[in-house]
């Protein structure tokens, strides 16, 4: 969303010559991945972990890739419209004298709350970890549900 | 793993391979993060893989070069429509050239929670040997 502003509006900013070459990298980017089927535009929140959303007609869904964190250092919580996903994941290995050749893999806490953006009912939410995939499923409320009419 | 405790996660962007050979299915295909470390008897890998099921990993050692391939089954039904779509999901492949000798009949893989650990143990004759110097 961001980058959105910065390219429709390019007057406002102080222009200097290597904004310019800056802006045709990722124009470039922009052409490139949109050849390999990826969508240009990607929001990110900015905010661990990446979640996917999408719906069906009775439910939200929720996923994440949560590799490594066991479902007992994982916390899930519905408030109204919100979902939160906190937790922590631990990287470390108890192995002696272990000498690292590379270590890519990061740890830490991380929380993050997800707007839904329909009504839920709270007391249908099921969660599961399975092979490193967090999928919550919300069941919409009533009144947020699509109801077919026909036509008398 | 002491660091871990305060650190805050931060989210990253899944690295997408770039290999001169391109796949003869369509898809995206990406780097497992891997971490690498080795003891005096063993070389262990850990890779994050998430989404990737046993039966769809795929571990070869030969000539030196190691090689880690995940399969992913797709998870959404097929009602479901997307809202918010921060990240894909792909094969996971990579390579590496391994500078020990590995005794590949004792070698384990697990896979859980989505992480792949695979222990590498090196052959005797590559464990290092303290020699001690006589005087004579």
């Amino acid at each position: 969303m961001i980058y959105r502003r910065l390219f429709d509006l390019p007057t406002w900013r102080v222009r200097s010559p290597f904004e310019e070459l800056e802006r045709m990298r990722s124009q470039m980017d922009r052409v490139m991945e949109g050849f390999q089927g990826a969508p240009a535009f990607r929001p990110t929140a900015g905010v661990f972990p990446a979640v996917n959303l999408t719906e069906d007609k009775e439910r939200y869904y929720v996923r994440a890739e949560l590799p490594g964190i066991n479902s007992g250092d994982l916390d899930i919580q519905v408030t109204g419209n919100n979902l939160s996903l906190s937790g922590e994941r631990k990287t470390g290995v108890d192995v002696e004298g272990a000498r690292y050749h590379r270590r890519e893999r990061e740890g830490g806490r991380f929380s993050r709350i997800i707007g839904l953006p329909g009504d839920v009912d709270p007391e249908k939410v099921d969660a599961r970890l399975v092979n490193g995939i967090l999928t919550v499923s919300i069941t919409k409320a009533e009144a947020a549900k699509p109801r077919q009419i026909t036509i008398s | 793993m002491t660091d871990t405790d305060t650190k805050e996660l931060k989210v990253k962007d899944k690295q997408e391979v770039s290999t001169s050979a391109e796949q003869t299915r369509p898809g995206l295909v990406f780097t497992p993060e891997v971490d690498i470390f080795e003891t005096e008897k063993e070389l262990v890998l850990l890779a994050d893989m998430p989404g990737v099921q046993t039966k769809d990993l795929n571990i070869d050692l030969r000539e030196n070069v190691l090689t880690l391939t995940g399969d992913i089954a797709p998870f959404e039904g097929a009602e479901e429509e997307d809202i918010l779509i921060e990240y894909e999901t792909g094969k996971f492949y990579r390579q590496f050239t391994l500078s020990e000798v590995i005794d590949q009949e004792r070698i384990e893989a697990a896979l859980s929670d989505g992480v792949l650990r695979l222990t590498l143990p090196k052959v005797e004759k590559a464990t290092p040997r303290k020699i001690t110097v006589t005087a004579g």
